[in-house]
């Protein structure tokens, strides 16, 4: 469904990614991971439309997207929830779902998604019309997916949602990306928390420094003699 | 001694309003776009003359021929965008406010120039049959055409405030101003969020300034006093607040029109950025502004 074939990216003279390919197929949880500054971050957003390669392509259904502007890919399909969540502080919780809906064909499902974060996320029901700077950590990053999910999307990317949660949040979110994914969402998970990502998972990739070194199931990875003294140890 | 001081703030709390409307406009333009246009002086200069030309060449009554002015405005505002203002979209925000900072100040120069052409350097105002009538009220006057236009900036405001708060296009806009990566991913298209801000930015300009052209009166170098002016009225506001910019816009009206009363029109500048300097270093958020986070 969707394929990044053999991408070169990077930041004005700083390159990031060489030759770096994956693919998700319809239904998959599949996790990214890899130690800090390997490339994460970057492979998402090359996949989002927000960085544009300068090698390579990506690929969904057989559609290259990378003439397409960012806020197209979304409406193609695609949700990408960033590191932090990044949630408009300003807003209210249910200004930033709307949002989440802002594209035309998700405005008129936007009932039916709603009803669907809320049973996902209680939380945000209760706190809808609460300023969204005024939420802790994890409440910011169910609404990040929360928002994510308004656009109806094929694929959810999926930045450290993690980061900087608390154990049992992490535990909680966790679980709630397992049964997005269950709910037909196929999802692209980029973590640092490699034992958590890899138990979660079906299936994942290892990048370092820019490129992919790894392949496989996540119970193979977790066994994985060099995953396992670099990240597990 | 009490009813000059009452007259004094009667007329500074009028021009105020137009302060504020003006100010919206540069705040609106610098919170979604990180373009720091100082030639908005110059595009109010230019709605000023509009509404004078409309005036004196084809008869159109000044408030009648406001939402003119504003058209003419915004078909302006595209081509600015367009031709000076889109190229800089790509940069970081540093080199956004840097190079906008340039364009703006050369545009401004050029506006400058044109309109001594075409209007010469002469003080202009638009003089209808209403013009002198005035409102007494406990002894204060109020000119009517200053109210007039004191209560158009207002209603104008408040429109943009619902439209901000409560239409999706609205929401698109406070969402880009917050974070413009976030919203390209809520499939916002930002680049025509910024085309949309500029020329609404451009518009309130030329309404500000057409109805300066009413009250009070117009010259083709009034431009850098209006940009000093919006920009010390937008921080005063505090960015991201409509209505904290008209406010804001009062308060500098009254400031600038006692102190000019009590200490002479000299002090009027020197009010003004002392009361910008004191808001930088004691509530650099602005009066209504909102911290981050």
């Amino acid at each position: 469904m969707l394929e990044v074939e053999r991408i070169d990216a990077g930041y004005k003279d700083l390159q990031a990614l060489w030759g770096v390919s994956l693919r998700v197929e319809e239904g998959e949880l599949v996790a990214l991971v890899g130690p800090n500054g390997a490339g994460k971050t970057t492979t998402l957003k090359v996949i989002s439309g927000l960085v544009k390669p300068t090698a390579g392509n990506v690929l969904l259904d057989g559609h290259s997207l990378l003439k397409e502007p960012p806020h197209r890919i979304v409406e193609m399909g695609i949700s990408q929830v960033l590191e932090g969540g990044r949630v408009f502080t300003g807003l209210t919780v249910m200004e930033n779902l709307e949002l989440g809906a802002f594209g035309m064909k998700a405005r008129k499902t936007k009932d039916r998604n709603l009803k669907r974060v809320f049973g996902l996320f209680p939380r945000l029901e209760e706190r809808k019309r609460q300023r969204a700077g005024t939420l802790s950590g994890g409440e910011r990053q169910m609404l990040a997916i929360g928002r994510a999910l308004m656009s109806n999307p094929r694929i959810l990317l999926l930045d450290e949602p993690s980061f900087g949660l608390a154990p049992l949040l992490v535990e909680q979110i966790f679980r709630m990306i397992t049964e997005i994914n269950k709910q037909g969402v196929t999802v692209l998970l980029v973590e640092q928390n490699v034992r958590a990502a890899l138990e979660l998972t079906q299936r994942a990739y290892v990048i370092e420094n820019g490129r992919i070194v790894g392949e496989g199931s996540g119970e193979a990875l977790l066994s994985f003699e060099s995953v396992r003294r670099a990240y597990l140890a | 001694m009490l009813a000059p001081i009452a007259q004094n703030l009667a007329f500074g709390i009028l021009v105020g309003g137009l302060y504020g409307i003006a100010a919206v406009g540069l705040s609106l333009v610098f919170g979604v776009t990180r373009f720091l246009n100082v030639s908005h002086g110059e595009l109010l200069m230019l709605g000023g003359y509009a509404g004078f030309w409309l005036y004196t060449l084809y008869h159109v009554d000044p408030f009648v021929g406001l939402p003119i002015v504003v058209l003419l405005m915004v078909v302006l505002g595209v081509i600015l965008y367009k031709l000076l203002f889109a190229g800089m979209v790509k940069y970081p925000e540093e080199t956004k406010v840097k190079n906008t900072l340039l364009v703006g100040f050369g545009l401004g120069l050029v506006l400058q120039n044109v309109a001594l052409r075409l209007w010469t350097a002469d003080d202009r105002g638009i003089t209808t049959t209403y013009s002198s009538r005035v409102i007494s009220l406990a002894g204060v006057r109020f000119p009517l055409v200053r109210v007039a236009s004191f209560l158009i900036a207002l209603i104008v405001l408040f429109a943009l405030h619902q439209f901000l708060q409560r239409t999706y296009t609205g929401k698109a806009i406070r969402a880009t101003v917050q974070d413009w990566e976030a919203a390209t991913l809520m499939a916002i298209d930002v680049q025509k969020v910024y085309l949309l801000t500029f020329v609404l930015g451009t518009a309130l300009a030329g309404m500000a300034g057409a109805l300066v052209s009413v009250g009070y009166s117009i010259q083709p170098n009034m431009g850098l006093e209006w940009t000093l002016i919006t920009l010390i009225v937008m921080v005063l506001g505090g960015l991201g607040s409509i209505m904290g910019t008209f406010v804001a816009g009062v308060v500098l009206g009254v400031a600038q029109s006692l102190t000019s009363f009590w200490l002479g029109g000299a002090f009027r500048e020197i009010v003004a950025l002392t009361l910008f300097l004191l808001v930088l270093i004691l509530r650099p958020q602005g009066l209504f502004g909102v911290k981050e986070g």
